[in-house]
């Protein structure tokens, strides 16, 4: 009812402590439960259209094949980094003839992971997580999905990525 | 009642107290009764005066409470103090140019005339409006009004330099705009001309 209200410009305390109940701030019971369940359904639909999204988009993703190094350009527990299907990735030399490759994203909250070389795993300094240099699987930290791992072939004296997996979403 | 206004006419009062007595008996009241009833002045007149709240548009009583208890209605109805916040400190009281507000000691808590919020929302007329035999107490339209009375009704009122606008029509003298009332005029000094007549 605006025609009760004074014009005048008025103090900010007695804006908010109003003696007009129609220019109250107060929050109604009624009106925070209305509040909670439409953002708690919004939120419900947006996760159900992020997964219908991520549903779709994993059966288009074709990887192309990439050199990524020499055999033997690294030495054993040497790392190099390389730029694969736009992600920055880790390629580990674990052996004398075993590569592994990964994201270099960790699947936390995408810090750069690094190879920890005494302690032979894949570290991600901000919040100490460790991943297995073996699989990319977890080890100990905070969430539970594994490093997206790069499927390596060896052709000729090349090592040449062709995939990647795990990791989504 | 859409369209229906209060009226307060204090010249027909008659004394009969039933405003009082009705505005007790009202159930929500609680055995409270929130009309002003007023001897005029006492030696000299048998005249009174009964009111009820003016409502305010901007109520007094409301921008003085410290504790924020006073509040007034979308539908322009200045209700009692709410009963958790009010700390009974009577600024309320003391700040009403028309003298409304009681503070109800036992209760610790102000309580005033809300126009019979549950029946004038109800559509029914005010308790005391319904008593009243002269009609010095009257909920009618304006129409009716002006059909029966030889009065102004005005809702401007001046109190020195505060100037208030009023749900509650007083009943005026047909040439008078508003009603002015300076307390100072009512203030008696001693060099006063007017001590000799006291």
């Amino acid at each position: 009812m605006p025609a009760l209200r004074p014009s005048s410009k008025e103090p900010l305390w007695r804006e908010e402590f109003s003696i007009f109940t129609a220019d109250e701030r107060y929050v109604g019971r009624r009106q925070m439960t209305k509040f909670l369940t439409l953002t708690s359904l919004s939120m419900f639909a947006g996760n159900l259209w992020l997964l219908a999204r991520s549903i779709l988009s994993k059966h288009d993703t074709a990887y192309p094949a990439a050199a990524v190094a020499k055999v033997g350009e690294i030495p054993v527990g040497g790392v190099k980094l390389f730029q694969y299907a736009g992600e920055q990735c880790i390629l580990v030399r674990i052996g004398e003839g075993s590569y592994a490759a990964y994201s270099q994203k960790c699947t936390h909250l995408s810090c750069s992971v690094y190879y920890a070389r005494e302690k032979d795993r894949l570290e991600c300094p901000c919040h100490e997580r460790y991943f297995s240099v073996r699989d990319g699987s977890v080890l100990e930290g905070p969430p539970t999905r594994p490093l997206p791992k790069v499927t390596l072939e060896q052709r000729g004296s090349d090592l040449v990525a062709v995939g990647m997996s795990g990791g989504e979403g | 009642m859409f369209g229906y206004e209060f009226y307060v006419d204090p010249s027909r009062c008659i004394g009969c107290q039933a405003c009082v007595k009705a505005c007790e008996e009202c159930e929500t009241h609680r055995g409270v009764s929130m009309i002003n009833f007023d001897y005029i002045d006492r030696p000299d007149t048998i005249a009174t005066g009964a009111y009820v709240c003016f409502h305010c548009d901007e109520p007094t009583c409301a921008m003085v409470c410290p504790a924020d208890a006073i509040k007034k209605g979308e539908d322009g109805i200045v209700q009692s103090a709410l009963k958790p916040r009010c700390i009974a400190c009577s600024n309320c009281v003391l700040a009403c140019p028309f003298g409304i507000p009681k503070v109800v000691v036992e209760r610790e808590q102000m309580m005033k005339c809300d126009m019979c919020y549950d029946r004038t929302s109800a559509g029914k007329r005010p308790m005391c409006a319904t008593v009243c035999p002269s009609g010095a107490l009257l909920y009618a339209t304006p129409e009716q009004v002006a059909r029966t009375r030889r009065e102004k009704p005005t809702n401007v009122f001046y109190f020195g330099a505060q100037r208030i606008t009023t749900k509650v029509f007083m009943m005026a003298p047909a040439e008078r705009e508003f009603v002015s009332i300076d307390i100072t005029d009512y203030i008696l000094e001693e060099n006063d001309a007017r001590f000799a007549t006291v």
